[in-house]
């Protein structure tokens, strides 16, 4: 059913003009006519069962960030929060190119811990995830948790112990965190699709083979992973050279290290 | 550690980006499908997706009902997206620091030199 409902958008006029072809639904029309196409799981697409589990597992998560953001925040760090996740929904809805008629987005989990730590962080992509879901339509109500999951607990949890482990290889530097930051987000992303596919495994609809919806899935967010990490490489690094004291992922780094301008001087 | 720029400009600034971004860039994205999309296609189960229930929000699919010109609803939605996103998260961490009860009194003594674990310590 396509719900005529905006009469002044393009975007809704092709959509209202197409009839309910071959059972397609808006959100396939949505793909072939939305310009934004930031696009998170529907509902639908993994059941009932499942969607209530994750929606258990996330509830659970966002209460432990909850309870241990406490520990992450300052007062600077209030403001700098809803700056970060202000930033989030933005770059979010800038949809990149990757290959033949694919898109991907940034998911920012390993961005806002970084920047934040991973409790307040993961809180913050979970806001921007209800927001999108809530205001914009974009995210199913029912597959709210597993969005949550996979897009905020996932990345910003997973992909910070990855931020850690590269860190400890990677020299002490604001150039290493950087780069290290770069890496967990792209394995980050991948993670968020693993998660994805466990979960279209366990209660996906459709009839997809779990193997090959894995590999699809892995095969095409590796590369968006790699936007991911350049996206968030290049934000640590400016935030580095203008603010280094505000990067919680380079809170020990020594502070000569962070103060390249004054040992030089 | 050397803050090279005032707290004050650093937000600005920030926020000047996001604003820009969610603006200005945000109605050049590119239309192909994402990732997720893509996978379902192939995989044959875009068509389990059921439509959104909130999906006659008059900002669903990241346009301002009512606004004809397309980048201008898409660059709206972003601004009411990313306004929106800032004082949501504001807030509840405002919540979580005042519940928390953590290092009370900083908020009389900005600490512009020290770090964030020394503050908060």
């Amino acid at each position: 059913m396509v719900p005529d409902r905006a009469p002044g958008r393009a975007r809704s006029r092709v959509t209202s003009a197409i009839p309910n072809i071959g059972g397609a639904n808006r959100w396939q029309l949505r793909t072939i006519c939305s310009t934004v196409p930031t696009v998170h799981v529907p509902d639908g697409f993994i059941d009932g069962p499942t969607s209530v589990a994750l929606g258990v597992v996330a509830a659970g998560g966002v209460g432990v960030a909850l309870r241990r953001a406490g520990e992450e925040l300052d007062e600077r760090r209030v403001p700098l929060a809803g700056l970060t996740a202000a930033f989030v929904f933005a770059v979010q809805m800038v949809n990149f190119p990757v290959i033949s008629g694919t898109s991907g987005h940034l998911l920012g989990g390993v961005l806002a811990a970084v920047l934040l730590g991973p409790w307040v962080g993961s809180l913050c992509v979970s806001v921007v995830i209800t927001v999108q879901a809530v205001l914009f339509a974009d995210g199913g109500l029912t597959a709210l948790g597993i969005n949550i999951v996979n897009m905020a607990l996932v990345t910003a949890l997973g992909g910070y112990l990855v931020f850690l482990l590269a860190k400890k290889v990677l020299p002490h530097t604001p150039g290493g965190v950087a780069l290290a930051s770069g890496i967990a987000a792209s394995l980050g992303v991948v993670l968020a699709s693993l998660a994805f596919s466990l979960e279209y495994a366990i209660g996906g609809s459709g009839g997809a083979s779990a193997t090959t919806v894995t590999a699809s899935m892995v095969g095409v967010h590796v590369l968006i992973g790699i936007g991911e990490g350049v996206i968030t490489g290049l934000t640590v690094s400016a935030v580095l050279a203008s603010r280094p004291d505000l990067v919680w992922g380079a809170r020990d780094l020594p502070a000569p290290v962070l103060e390249p301008s004054r040992t030089a001087a | 550690m050397t803050p090279r720029v005032r707290f004050g400009a650093f937000l600005a600034a920030g926020l000047a980006i996001v604003v820009l971004i969610a603006f200005l860039v945000s109605p050049s994205a590119s239309s192909k499908p994402d990732g997720l999309e893509r996978v379902a296609q192939d995989q044959g189960f875009s068509d389990e997706a059921d439509d959104h229930a909130l999906a006659s929000s008059p900002t669903a699919d990241y346009g301002v009902d009512g606004v004809d010109d397309d980048r201008m609803s898409t660059g709206l939605a972003g601004l009411i997206g990313v306004t929106v996103t800032f004082v949501l998260t504001g807030a509840l961490f405002l919540a979580v620091r005042r519940r928390s009860g953590a290092d009370g009194g900083d908020a009389d003594h900005p600490a512009r030199t020290s770090s964030p674990e020394g503050a908060a310590s």
